[in-house]
């Protein structure tokens, strides 16, 4: 399938001479939610103007859904709703009045009833006459994503969508976004949370210093990049780790307490049994154990780390 | 063109004056009065009548004028300025609009609520001053154009200011000092023969000689020659809102 959003060798340098992106080639399916990583100031937020057309690419090429978002600009943006990181709204209209507005600026005729769904849907309806500078910042948070969802948009970024968010409009947050899946809206979001991206995204891009150095599907790049680990908690401290398990990945933790054996989650042989029974061999009492497996945010850190 | 979304920023700009009617048409009304209650009614009756005209007759166009250019910069800097301010830009430069609709919506509202004032601070001048308008068509086609010409030079004002005080500085230092010596108190020739070629390079007489005449028939300058300056000026402003939506000056980075 076409993807419905093609990236190609994009570049931004701000006035300031700061490089912002560099070369950037990413493709977005249709229908995915794509989740982009990256530490702050690595150019998540420039991506994601550029794409939406809040800031001029200074070199390569946008399609969104085949349409240039440079000479085509009208039918890229009518696609796309974007939710951005800053609570920037305005203060004394209502809400009613601020998501309606951002319908028509997007071209669409009025519809009182599909506006009225989407509040409903953010539980804003019973705020719907307030004005917007009288709510919480959770409350302003969904009127952002109201105004964005107004124009039934295809193509949904949230742009640090819970950062400063309550748990329960986290949760409502991503049930949103599920069911804005399953209509087949594409959705991508730039995160701070890796656990949400472990949780909601199809695939992983992660973004550091202006180049995306990893695309790939979630699962995927946890079972390559995933690492497991067995701790073994030690009967009695060992001084040091003995030659004979010379031929293991293995630390001591804990005080000496522990022992830790670090292996390859993808290969055929963990190679478990066989230190279990050189410990065995090796006179090594142990009272109990456990695997544990690295995270998206061990993987996101450790990925981060290696190219610095 | 995206008429949904020029009608919803319209719509969105009047709704603004509708909140800050106070600010946008009570205030300008309140100090017209007053101008005319000390110029027109106080001093204005020891002052001769120009060209068999009533003093306080005579300073209507003028006092119109001088709401309407201020007026006009402040409704449309401030339209345009805000959205930078807090940041609600963001909506703007993303949505399917392009700087063409951007600028009919903005400067078409802020030029609307500026005849309505217009309008507005005629009808309570009749209230003070017997009014006669001599060529009405002319009056209500300098009101238009004077209003659209300088809400978009506010338009302009609101793009370039990065604070508040920018916002004030010209309005401040250049229209309201080039709109009180422009002849809206006096006609300029009863300056002295040099202050009177001076006065030439005011391009507010211009606007306010032409907008007598539509009110009265008499004039600093020929009639066509205003209608030029205005058309003049109206040229002139567009072809920097045209560079600045073509460099993304001050908008887009």
């Amino acid at each position: 399938m076409q993807p419905i959003i093609t990236i190609s060798n994009l570049s931004k340098s701000y006035a300031s001479g700061f490089q912002a992106l560099k070369g950037v080639n990413l493709e977005i399916r249709r229908g995915e939610i794509f989740a982009l990583l990256g530490p702050n100031g690595a150019g998540k937020t420039t991506l994601i103007s550029t794409i939406c057309g809040i800031v001029n690419p200074s070199e390569g090429r946008i399609l969104v859904d085949g349409h240039d978002i440079v000479t085509d600009y009208r039918a890229a943006r009518a696609m796309i709703g974007l939710v951005p990181q800053e609570l920037t709204t305005d203060a004394f209209e209502s809400v009613w009045a601020t998501v309606s507005f951002s319908r028509g600026l997007f071209g669409k005729r009025k519809n009182p009833a599909y506006i009225e769904e989407v509040l409903k849907a953010l539980s804003l309806w019973d705020k719907k006459d307030n004005r917007i500078m009288t709510l919480s910042g959770g409350m302003k948070r969904r009127v952002l994503i109201a105004k964005a969802l107004s124009h039934e948009p295809s193509i949904l970024f949230l742009d640090e969508p819970t950062a400063g968010v309550d748990v329960e409009l986290r949760q409502d947050m991503w049930q949103l976004v599920r069911s804005l899946q399953e209509r087949g809206v594409t959705i991508i979001l730039t995160t701070h949370y890796i656990d949400e991206a472990e949780e909601m995204a199809d695939r992983i891009g992660v973004i550091r210093k202006g180049e995306i150095i990893l695309v790939d599907e979630k699962a995927e790049l946890m079972r390559k990049l995933g690492k497991k680990q067995l701790t073994l908690q030690l009967e009695a401290p060992l001084e040091s780790i003995p030659s004979e398990l010379g031929g293991y990945e293995l630390d001591l933790a804990n005080g000496r307490s522990e022992l830790v054996y670090t292996y390859d989650a993808q290969g055929e042989r963990s190679g478990i049994l066989a230190l279990l029974q050189a410990l065995n061999a090796a006179g090594i009492r142990f009272k109990d154990l456990q695997t544990t497996q690295s995270s998206l945010e061990d993987i996101f850190v450790s990925l981060v780390r290696e190219r610095k | 063109m995206n008429l949904y979304a020029v009608c919803a920023i319209y719509r969105f700009e009047m709704a603004r004056a509708g909140r800050t009617l106070m600010q946008s048409i009570i205030s300008p009304v309140i100090s017209t009065s007053l101008y005319f209650v000390v110029f027109g009614a106080a001093i204005g009756s020891r002052i001769p009548e120009t060209h068999g005209i009533s003093y306080g007759a005579f300073l209507v166009p003028g006092l119109i004028m001088l709401s309407l250019l201020t007026q006009s910069i402040a409704n449309a800097s401030f339209g345009i300025y805000f959205p930078k301010f807090t940041g609600t830009i963001y909506e703007l430069l993303s949505a399917p609009v392009s700087y063409l609709e951007l600028v009919v919506s903005y400067v078409g509202a802020a030029a609307t609520k500026s005849v309505i004032l217009g309008l507005i601070i005629l009808a309570t001048a009749g209230l003070f001053v017997p009014l006669q308008v001599a060529h009405p068509l002319w009056m209500l086609l300098f009101l238009v154009l004077t209003s659209v010409t300088f809400s978009l030079f506010g338009f302009i004002i609101g793009i370039w200011a990065d604070g508040f005080e920018k916002l004030q500085i010209i309005p401040l230092l250049i229209i309201t000092p080039l709109t009180f010596l422009g002849g809206s108190f006096y006609s300029i020739d009863i300056l002295p023969p040099f202050w009177q070629t001076a006065a030439l390079f005011n391009p507010v007489v211009y606007l306010i000689s032409g907008f007598r005449w539509s009110f009265y028939g008499i004039a600093d300058v020929s009639v066509g020659i205003s209608l030029a300056m205005t058309i003049g000026f109206l040229a002139l402003f567009t072809a920097i809102v045209a560079w600045i939506f073509k460099t993304g000056y001050r908008i887009k980075a």
